[in-house]
């Protein structure tokens, strides 16, 4: 997978999936390019008409917590955002993220990157950059599967390429 | 060494025995999407049936039109034909509208001991309470079990919550969850099973099991679970699926990662305060808030017992007045149990407006949507900012008693000060 480059939007602890794809717009869940002209919303009023294809999104603790619904990754792909750095993610939103091809890095990063810096991810080596600063860090690349996954463009096409699943 | 409940039922399913931290494919036993996520997970999986993959269990796959029925737009209405539409031309198992809430009904008619539940819902989690691995993955995940008949799993580790003693007068279910919350936080078990024990599990009822299963999910756990023991057996057994039952539970020298007692007769009626369900404090540090709606229902406190408890509250009595009370039961069995037994007319005669079963108002598609600044108090397991439709409301999460005793005094209610 080629280096991931893009600048950092910064958000909090605990966002939750009804503020990554808020409950009001159920209506949307089958108009999912409508639906990305809301992402994040309630969190940051300007993210959805302000994000560029390729900018990151840098959060803290327990990133996508609550409901299941994949929507949620999916129209913050859609909408361009090309990876999630969070120090710690929720279980579902961390599965689907990587089903549907969005990148998602384990990494206390909120405070090595502020709102705007630009940061360049290499996924497979586990390494951090913050190109507006001239640092980095580590982290622990994610399972060769999961990396494939992400390569595939999501499991569902690892699984048409491989006829089924393989660990 | 010994199994943990969850290390036992995966193993039991998957290709041999497995422990805390691998990673197995496993079958599984029964897959359910609904409204609210099964559109993108029938997009999904329509990819996967175009290149070879049939629908792998047809008569176990669950088809819930739930969460916004009766429709209140016409995407959904549209959501809707095009659901019945794939249920129908692949033979799945179709509720329509009306038909209850998804995790109700899984575990009145389907989910049994010893296999594993997979739902695209995050609630999935409370099937766990019949000593199932219950537990919720996003649209995509569940069109992969639905296309093979199953899915990679990683063995959760898991923490153990050991329940000693009996819940003191006015004390319910949902305050040992709440509890809990409060002491490990809405991250304190990601990616972990929590497995309910100890010698007050054979006092808790179905239901109560079933409300605590279903907040797993609130601290991150995978899965929360108990062991499938009588009191399983005569649950199912009154659904008319005995058959269905057997007895699993962890072995003695299971490996826990954390033990966390709790000693049930020291509870009290506990409240999770906007916008965090751990945000956790006893309901009388807040009692006299004014609450504009009160909503009793949901996958969490919807069932019988939770209705009869408000009913015995609010009996020959009224809801305050500037206080609306929405009452829900969460299946068609639970709302005809709940008329025959005289619930339902003491709760409508008590001035709530009844309303038919489903989803709409716990995640804020219709049926309750709050006003601005409006304060909600419910017995759903969700208090995030928007949850119920509106980000500028404030709800407040508690048990069906603390429900209905502010229902009759317009504020937030100790029921140890109202009973």
């Amino acid at each position: 997978m080629p280096l991931i480059q893009g600048k950092a939007w910064k958000f909090g602890d605990f966002i939750s999936t009804d503020l990554i794809a808020p409950g009001r717009y159920f209506h949307l869940r089958s108009n999912l390019a409508e639906f990305s002209k809301h992402v994040l919303e309630d969190a940051n009023p300007d993210f959805a008409r302000e994000v560029r294809p390729g900018d990151v999104v840098v959060a803290g603790k327990n990133f996508g917590l609550g409901s299941s619904r994949e929507h949620a990754p999916t129209i913050m792909k859609m909408a361009g955002v090309s990876a999630v750095v969070a120090e710690s993610f929720s279980r579902i939103f961390f599965r689907n993220a990587v089903n549907i091809g969005l990148p998602v890095i384990t990494a206390p990063a909120a405070g090595f990157i502020e709102e705007g810096d630009r940061v360049e991810i290499d996924l497979a080596a586990g390494i951090l950059k913050n190109l507006s600063r001239g640092s980095q860090t580590t982290f622990n690349p994610l399972p060769p599967f999961m990396i494939q996954i992400l390569n595939d463009g999501g499991v569902v096409n690892t699984l048409i390429k491989n006829k089924g699943f393989c660990l | 060494m010994g199994q943990t409940l969850v290390e036992k039922v995966i193993s039991r399913n998957a290709a041999g025995k497995v422990s805390a931290g691998e990673v197995t494919m496993c079958p599984v036993d029964v897959v359910m999407l609904h409204d609210g996520t099964g559109t993108l997970t029938i997009q999904e999986f329509l990819r996967l049936k175009q290149e070879g993959f049939p629908l792998a269990k047809p008569d176990r796959t669950l088809v819930f039109l739930d969460h916004m029925g009766p429709c209140p737009r016409i995407e959904m209405a549209n959501d809707h034909i095009s659901m019945r539409r794939f249920a129908r031309e692949n033979g799945a198992v179709l509720y329509d509208v009306g038909s209850g809430v998804c995790h109700q009904l899984l575990v009145e008619k389907w989910a049994r001991p010893g296999t594993v539940v997979l739902g695209a819902d995050s609630h999935t989690c409370t099937s766990g309470a019949l000593g199932a691995l219950g537990t919720g993955m996003g649209s995509t995940d569940v069109a992969v079990a639905m296309a093979t008949g199953c899915n990679w799993f990683r063995v959760p580790e898991t923490f153990r919550v050991e329940l000693s003693g009996c819940l003191p007068r006015g004390v319910h279910a949902k305050d040992i969850i709440l509890h809990l919350a409060g002491q490990i936080g809405a991250d304190g078990a990601t990616y972990k099973a929590l497995e309910f024990g100890g010698p007050a599990t054979s006092g808790l009822s179905m239901s109560e099991r079933f409300t605590l299963c279903n907040m797993a999910v609130e601290l991150g756990a995978k899965t929360g679970m108990f062991a499938s023991d009588e009191t399983t057996r005569v649950y199912l057994a009154g659904q008319g699926r005995e058959q269905d039952w057997e007895p699993i539970g962890p072995d003695g020298g299971a490996l826990y990662e954390k033990v966390i007692p709790i000693d049930l007769g020291r509870l009290q009626p506990m409240i999770a305060q906007p916008h965090a369900v751990d945000n956790v404090c006893t309901v009388a540090g807040v009692r006299g808030k004014a609450v504009d709606q009160i909503f009793l229902g949901s996958c969490t406190n919807g069932r019988l017992d939770d209705l009869a408890v408000a009913a015995g509250i609010l009996r020959g009595r009224k809801v305050a007045a500037g206080t609306r009370l929405l009452v829900m039961p969460c299946s068609p069995d639970v709302t005809r149990a709940a008329l025959e037994a005289g619930y339902i007319r003491d709760l409508f005669d008590a001035g709530a407006v009844i309303l038919p079963t489903g989803c709409g108002p716990c995640s804020g598609v219709h049926l309750g949507l709050l006003g601005d600044g409006e304060v909600c108090l419910s017995t759903t397991n969700r208090n995030f900012k928007g949850r119920m439709g509106n980000p500028t409301a404030f709800i407040y999460l508690a048990s069906p008693a603390v429900a209905a005793c502010s229902a009759l005094t317009g504020t937030i209610s100790d029921p140890r000060e109202v009973m």
